[in-house]
């Protein structure tokens, strides 16, 4: 037996930590609206979701990769996107390429600095990422946001509890996994993260590696402002406050080891639902915003503590 | 260090330390040209008022970045300290003494968990920011609270000749640079950053190294939050946000690494001025304030980017 639980998927436990906030809920609540709580918890989780999915493909590729704009880039995406779209359809498609473009963009300015003046992707990302934040804060002061009817829909319209949104990152999220052990690319980031020489040795473009996961970040987080954007009504200056914890927070709970080169993209889904669990659940004991917050980070340090795997 | 560049190499340190010197004095050299009124007592106690919290800020993130970690959270945790000021340290002054000791170790014991779990530091302490500003907004949701008679009275002491900010600094600046710089103790802290492993075999404990050096973090971090709620008169609970980003900058700025234990206290302080005399240039030239993160990371960008290129020219 405990065998068998050693060698489960390290992914696993992210979703028992999950059901079991959920029975506490089911508890708390005696089982009214239940399901109703899974749903809109399962919404938190995509928004999450979307933006750890890049943040794990960076961190993937191994020591000292980090993407700390995310929140810059979500916040900046968001707002020109649901700017130009003037709650109007006629305007989604130039919204949404406006919103891509900011992702394409800031994942290159992102990549030169990383690559062309060597500054550490930690400081390099993070000074980027404040960039995008006061780009955002100067548009703001002139910008009305309002988002296509259609995105809006796309968003929060749910059959059976479960968005369309939902679903398509569903179906993301696995085809991230399956790219990442069968095509080229993916497996070059996978080398680049366990050991950039011996990559380099055995033929993998690592430089090349690289650039894809910051691409990747950069429009993953753009995709995430402009849906939140969309799903909130219009965007905001702090609508992506959380989302530098939140998306370095589903990666490492989700089981993706942080030394890089062994990504968990199942756990994202189970880490994810896990903390959209524990804010309804402390919404539903109607606690005040503070103790949402110390519990978020609480249980963050608490399982990097437990769960780390320690080296020699 | 390739070879063939011996020179270069041997000039970077002192090139390291004039550079931001010389910095800070053209940029105090722009503002009294663009405002001469401001060269006066009230004028530059004005203008620095805000460098004192600002200065134990980057302190903080110094001895942390010291052993080779960053901290994410010391902004959240300067608002949660003169959340306590304003609130506790009025009301009830035992109570409030308390929360700030207890915030001190709660500090060095983040070092302790870092250590023991080899954890990524980037991690833990953007984890215990939600922490510290949960913490805050319990104890202050809206802003408001006051500040105890002692500190407001200290940070409106008007000393003869030179401004309270300015002996404020230099003494920062001076203690430190004895403490980290002149110190055998100082020395072996560097150490950790530079050679962990021959700290180690020396017979120096690794965790109690790193628990103290985020023991006195924590304790800058009071500091800051004291000072902060002096000058404000109040509490906030986002009131230290932007030291985040500008502590990080200011010990960058003023000379620091992040690998190998290479920070100075008087870089870090002379760091500290630049990113804040930023900011007031900025406002007498009309650039809007929404830019001015911009600047502060582009600055940050610019340095560590030229920093680069020496080393591979």
């Amino acid at each position: 037996m405990g065998q068998r639980f050693a060698n489960a998927p390290r992914w696993i436990w992210s979703y028992l930590a999950a059901a079991v906030v959920y029975l506490a809920i089911v508890v708390i609540a005696a089982g009214a609206g239940s399901f109703q709580t899974f749903s809109i918890a399962l919404q938190f989780a995509t928004f999450f979701v979307i933006a750890g999915l890049g943040q794990m493909l960076v961190i993937t590729a191994g020591p000292g990769n980090i993407d700390l704009s995310i929140p810059g880039v979500m916040t900046l995406a968001g707002y020109l996107a649901t700017g130009a779209m003037h709650g109007s359809n006629a305007g989604l498609l130039s919204g949404l390429a406006l919103g891509l473009l900011i992702g394409l963009g800031a994942g290159l300015f992102n990549l030169a600095l990383i690559r062309l003046l060597r500054i550490p992707p930690m400081v390099g990302t993070l000074a980027s990422g404040f960039i995008y934040q006061s780009a955002a804060i100067a548009y703001s002061s002139h910008a009305v946001t309002q988002p296509s009817p259609l995105l809006a829909a796309f968003t929060s319209g749910r059959v059976l509890g479960v968005s369309a949104m939902t679903v398509l990152f569903i179906l993301l999220t696995a085809a991230c996994a399956v790219g990442l052990q069968r095509t080229r690319a993916g497996r070059a980031v996978l080398a680049l993260g366990q050991n950039r020489r011996a990559a380099s040795l055995a033929g993998f473009r690592v430089g090349g590696a690289l650039s894809l996961v910051y691409l990747a970040s950069g429009l993953l987080a753009a995709i995430a402002g402009i849906l939140l954007a969309a799903y909130s009504g219009g965007a905001s200056l702090d609508m992506a406050r959380e989302y530098l914890l939140m998306s370095i927070a589903v990666v490492v709970i989700g089981g993706t080891s942080i030394a890089g080169g062994d990504p968990a993209p199942p756990g994202l889904w189970g880490s994810a639902m896990l903390l959209g669990l524990l804010v309804t659940m402390l919404n539903l004991l109607h606690m005040p915003e503070g103790v949402r917050l110390i519990a978020t980070g609480g249980v963050i340090i608490g399982v990097l503590a437990v769960a780390t795997p320690q080296g020699p | 260090m390739p070879a063939g560049q011996p020179a270069l190499a041997a000039a970077l340190p002192r090139f390291k330390i004039a550079l931001p010197v010389a910095a800070l004095a053209a940029m105090f050299g722009i503002i009294f040209w663009i405002r001469p009124a401001i060269f006066s007592y009230f004028g530059i106690g004005l203008l620095l008022d805000l460098a004192m919290p600002a200065v134990f800020a980057s302190m903080a993130q110094m001895c942390v970045i010291a052993i080779n970690d960053i901290d994410l959270g010391i902004g959240p945790f300067i608002s949660l300290t003169s959340c306590i000021a304003a609130t506790l340290l009025v009301r009830a002054p035992a109570a409030g003494l308390l929360a700030l000791a207890a915030a001190i170790g709660a500090y060095a014991l983040m070092g302790g968990l870092i250590h023991v779990r080899r954890l990524p530091s980037i991690v833990v302490t953007l984890g215990a920011s939600f922490i510290w500003l949960g913490c805050a907004l319990l104890l202050l949701p809206s802003p408001g609270g006051g500040a105890p008679s002692l500190i407001a009275g200290f940070v409106n002491l008007s000393p003869p000749l030179v401004p309270l900010p300015i002996l404020v600094l230099a003494g920062a600046a001076f203690l430190g640079h004895l403490l980290l710089m002149r110190t055998a103790r100082g020395a072996v802290l560097r150490g950790i950053g530079g050679n962990a492993k021959a700290v180690e075999q020396a017979g120096w404990s690794l965790a109690r190294g790193r628990m103290l050096l985020y023991g006195i973090a924590g304790a800058c971090g009071v500091i800051a939050g004291l000072l902060l709620d002096g000058i404000n008169t109040s509490g906030d609970a986002t009131v230290g946000a932007q030291y985040t980003l500008t502590s990080i900058a200011a010990v960058i700025v003023g000379g620091g690494e992040f690998v190998g234990g290479d920070v100075s206290p008087v870089g870090t302080v002379t760091g500290t001025l630049i990113m804040l005399l930023t900011g007031s240039v900025l406002s007498f030239v009309n650039i809007s304030t929404s830019w001015q993160l911009s600047v502060e990371g582009g600055i940050l960008i610019v340095v560590l980017g030229l920093r680069a290129l020496a080393r591979t020219a």
